[in-house]
């Protein structure tokens, strides 16, 4: 629909002058709303021309399916073929059985990034071994490399595609756009109905939310190569092959094992979600555990991915390092790797042989990991935390939801339901008009119109109501622990492995606790997606901070400024854009937790589409409710890009994200 | 030039693993000890392979770890378990997915598609478990207010249930949306001064009944029996109380906006693939003739649920000690 328009630019921001416009547009609102309250509102309604037109989609497919053999046959070849895939896989990490897979890793990690790296591999396996969590982990680790692998094969060469071709680009690129913005959860619905149920189908949705990264990024790291390079190497006569081969690939090494790095930790975080249509792994035991209501239980799974996303982020990262650095950019401390790293290289090489050898022998004791070594949980201590808190602290905890709720979210829902739609429509479309440009306020009044034939205005408003309060907490939390990060080093350390274990432990793990806190509401869903949303701002606007120029701030000091005049002066207005991609961000995946609210109490648009997923009937609702999300999402997204993001957004929105992610 | 030496060493090291774990794998490969579970869907029932589906329940699970007991213990069956919704459970008969739905709570609609029309599913017979859906309040409320166990006193009470959530009205809390529930209707033709408000999962409804029967607060909520919640603190120690809605009457709850009635007991049943059905052998007569009762099931329930038992040691202890029942079931 607006697929064509998606990735053109815009204009600049209209040239008014910005307070009265404002002033101008507050002031119009206020007596619109005033005169024309309560009146074309569209309340909800249980089933429509819409719902049931999907219903019946849904229908058709299944028939055909079922009555078309070509169709089937070229669905049940991907399921077969991604099964066999994710097969071979797991047979190869069981088959190596637990010592070598260890030894493997710590060899890797040595190799790619140094003795920390080394031993974080040998530890983190370890405690995975610890915690009784070793199946369940390999499950998960081959679903993640199996998508990653199809999403590498696929989405670098498409990434490549995009860098070359600006046709490519405007037809990639809404549609990852798209793809970003769409909740994790409503990737199920469209491939359960193709693939059905299965590890087949985990990798594939898995592979699906995970390649975008791997394209955009490639194509930012192609993009990102000096013309100089390109122009000579051209003169000398090369062609358009051996440039690519010769002296894009090379220069973008780095950025693309970036790509790589991305791709493996997003896919991780979906890998584990997978268990609502039967993905194997750690998804499982958390599930289980969630049923049973045991926190403890749910905290050593997640323990287990956390110490998977990091070790792999690390190493994967470091090799990206260690490409660069041999592509000729030159790393200090070659001289440090000499015969020590050498020796230690083969000790480990031999200790890998041998642990395989081992398991080659004995397949039976390298296939599980001994009893009285897989011993560690921290059940019983969480779980004692948590009675105590359900005891003790609910009081406090239900007043805080209370009054949030009472003197914030409810207010905002009431205002926007009781708005007429198009009033709703048309300040969108000038708030993206003064801040992202005419073309931004074209394709937000198109998503929110889009809405209002979806037959989900009503919803969407309660949820859009959340999803404001939720940015707004995340954005006041975000910037005041980026501020401080970014003021100090320590405190950035600090910080730095909660932001990991915040951004890797996929969200449905807090929401347990969140639940005991602060039992089923709004608020809880809210409490959720904080947490989730935080991480991310925390990163750019310390990042955006740090990357102020050491001179500002140095002529700043020289002329008398205190430590809060520099902030607010010269650090906050030149970092402006990276806090404005904060604010997008905070959106954005803000956005991406409403699903799941929909699970704690939530309602509105999330609860729709878990309601699609678990009726037959609902169907239809579930996936106009996630249709909506994601038009919803386009909107906020186009009216808080900011005019000044658009660079940055022709090169890879996920870019700056993966920037601040390599900075140490 | 180490860094050359390096990538071969990691090549050649990787190459080495590769052969080896193909190696290891083979000699594994037997029928017991392979990554079985891992392995690709066979055909259903025509292979020794049960593809059972779990729906999320701890009473499901009890279910599932029965059969699946005697299934690999005393039939040599293979038994792939499988985490699913009870949609989405449904969807996996005709590819294959799965071949038995253990406790199905009614679904007509599931019934209607599957059964009727695609012929891709049949019943496999009653469960011998019943299932009660009804609304209840912690016990607390009941002793402070005496009355409060019948609908037509319930508005008197609203006010007591307001939440942040309610607005001006009682919160009557719904669960997962999986669940079979006519709230709506029955708040709106009962003419309660209530508000449906969704949890949105099971998790959900447990904790809130928990804190409100600690904590003393107010709660009027959708829940359900069997359920293990009732056989651990708190509430083994003060069970909900069941709100008396209009008595069931056969076809009173035929037109879901017109309902104005209670939920029915719900007779459970077990529902396999039709090619299971045909080809299933006696992995299928076992299923068919398995029948327990809600006692039966909640023993097993609790101990996955109370005792921290993983579901294949509670099952194991079940079978154990009751091989009277279970001899019946044997094809």
């Amino acid at each position: 629909m607006t697929a064509g328009t998606l990735a053109l630019r815009g204009r600049r921001a209209v040239a008014l002058s910005p307070r009265t416009t404002w002033l101008a547009l507050g002031a119009m609102s206020v007596a619109l709303y005033l005169v024309f309250r309560d009146q074309w509102i569209l309340p909800h309604e249980r089933d429509t021309a819409v719902f049931q037109a999907f219903n019946a989609a849904r229908d058709n497919i299944d028939e055909v399916k079922r009555t078309v053999p070509p169709v089937s046959l070229v669905l049940d070849a991907i399921r077969g073929t991604t099964d066999w895939l994710y097969t071979t896989i797991l047979g190869i990490l069981v088959g190596l059985g637990w010592p070598a897979v260890i030894a493997l890793s710590t060899f890797l990690g040595y190799a790619a990034g140094g003795w920390r790296t080394g031993l974080l591999a040998l530890s983190g396996l370890g405690v995975l071994g610890a915690l009784d969590l070793w199946d369940p982990s390999m499950k998960t680790l081959a679903v993640t490399l199996a998508a990653v692998l199809v999403s590498v094969a696929i989405g670098v060469p498409l990434g490549i595609l995009v860098a070359k071709s600006n046709r490519a680009r405007a037809v990639i690129t809404p549609i990852l756009d798209v793809l970003q913005i769409m909740p994790q959860y409503a990737y199920f619905i469209p491939f359960v109905v193709l693939f059905g149920i299965g590890a087949a189908s985990a990798v594939i949705v898995t592979f699906v939310y995970s390649m975008p990264a791997a394209i955009r990024i490639t194509a930012l790291g192609i993009r990102g190569v000096p013309a100089a390079s390109v122009e000579a190497a051209e003169s000398l006569g090369s062609t358009a092959g051996q440039v690519l081969r010769k002296v894009e690939l090379p220069l973008a090494r780095k950025t693309i094992g970036l790509a790589v790095n991305q791709t493996i930790m997003l896919a991780l975080s979906m890998v584990v979600i997978t268990v609502v249509i039967d993905g194997p792994g750690l998804g499982e035991n958390i599930i289980k555990a969630i049923q049973v209501l045991n926190v403890g239980a749910i905290f050593d799974a997640g323990l287990a991915i956390v110490i998977m996303a990091i070790i792999l982020d690390r190493v994967t990262e470091q090799a990206s390092l260690r490409l660069d650095s041999r592509s000729g950019a030159g790393r200090a401390g070659a001289a440090r790797r000499r015969l020590p790293r050498r020796l230690v290289l083969g000790g480990l090489a031999l200790a890998s042989l041998g642990a395989i050898g081992l398991s080659a022998i004995a397949p039976t004791w390298a296939g599980t990991v001994p009893e009285e070594f897989a011993s560690l949980t921290f059940r019983e201590p969480v779980n004692d935390l948590v009675d105590w808190i359900q005891a003790n602290l609910y009081f406090l905890t239900i007043g805080l939801k209370d009054a949030v709720t009472a003197g914030v979210i409810s207010p905002i829902e009431k205002v926007l339901r009781s708005s007429p739609f198009w009033l709703v429509i048309a300040i969108g479309g000038a708030m993206a008009a003064m801040l992202s440009g005419l073309r931004a306020a074209v394709i937000t009044v198109v998503a929110l119109a889009g809405i209002v034939g979806l037959q989900l205005w009503d919803h969407s408003m309660v949820t859009l109501a959340s999803v404001l309060v939720a940015t707004a907490i995340t954005l006041g939390i975000g910037a005041l622990i980026g501020i401080l990060a970014a003021s100090s080093d320590a405190v950035s350390r600090a910080v730095r492995p909660f932001l990991d274990a915040a951004q890797t432990l996929p969200a449905f793990v807090y929401l347990l606790p969140a639940l005991v806190l602060f039992s089923p509401s709004r608020f809880t869903a809210i409490v959720a997606a904080v947490i989730f949303a935080v991480p991310p701002v925390v990163r750019l606007v310390e990042t955006g901070i740090r990357l102020v120029p050491e001179t500002l701030i140095e002529a700043g000091r020289a002329s008398g400024a205190t430590r809060l005049q520099l902030l607010r002066k010269i650090q906050l207005p030149v970092a402006r854009p990276a806090l404005l991609l904060a604010t997008n961000q905070g959106i954005i995946m803000v956005l991406g937790m409403v699903v799941l609210g929909g699970l704690v109490g939530g309602g509105a648009l999330g609860f729709d589409v878990v309601s699609g997923f678990a009726q037959r009937r609902d169907f239809g609702l579930g996936l106009a409710a996630g249709i909506s999300m994601v038009l919803l999402g386009i909107a906020l997204d186009r009216i808080s890009q900011g005019a000044g993001r658009r660079r940055l957004e022709d090169l890879g929105e996920r870019a700056a994200k993966v920037q601040v992610h390599a900075t140490p | 030039m180490t860094q050359f030496r390096l990538g071969r060493l990691s090549a050649a090291l990787a190459v080495v693993a590769l052969v080896f774990a193909g190696c290891a794998q083979q000699g594994t490969a037997g029928p017991t000890t392979g990554p079985s579970e891992a392995g690709a869907t066979p055909l259903p029932g025509t292979g020794k392979t049960v593809n059972i589906a779990i729906n999320p329940w701890v009473g499901y699970e009890a279910n599932a770890a029965v059969v699946a007991y005697i299934l690999e213990e005393k039939l040599g069956y293979t038994v792939v378990k499988k985490n699913l919704a009870e949609q989405v459970s449904w969807e996996g008969f005709p590819t294959g997915e799965v071949d038995v739905i253990l406790e199905n709570w009614g679904h007509d609609d599931l019934k209607a598609k599957y059964i009727d029309t695609d012929k891709t599913a049949q019943s496999a017979g009653e469960l011998g478990v019943t299932g009660i859906i009804g609304w209840y309040v912690p016990a607390w409320m009941k002793e402070e207010y005496p009355d409060i166990d019948d609908w037509q006193n319930l508005n008197k009470y609203a006010d007591l249930f307001k939440t942040s959530e309610s607005g001006d009205k009682g919160q009557l809390l719904d669960g997962d949306p999986s669940y079979v529930t006519n709230d709506v209707a029955l708040v709106k033709n009962l003419e309660l001064n209530f508000e449906v408000v969704v949890g949105g999962s099971e998790a959900a409804l447990i904790t809130s009944f928990q804190q409100a029967t600690t904590q003393k607060t107010p709660l009027l909520a959708y829940f359900y029996d069997p359920q293990w919640a009732w056989a651990q603190p708190p509430l083994v120690d003060e069970p909900l109380v069941r709100i008396k809605l209009p008595e069931y009457t056969a076809g009173c709850d035929a037109d879901p906006e017109a309902v104005a009635c209670d939920y029915p007991p719900y007779i459970l049943d077990k529902i396999v693939s039709t090619t299971f059905a045909t080809e299933g052998g006696a992995a299928y007569e076992l299923i068919k003739n398995f029948k327990w009762t809600n006692l039966d099931q909640s023993t097993v329930s609790e101990l996955i649920a109370n005792q921290g038992m993983t579901a294949e040691d509670a099952g194991k202890k079940w079978v154990d000690e009751h091989e009277a029942i279970w001899q019946a079931w044997m094809p």
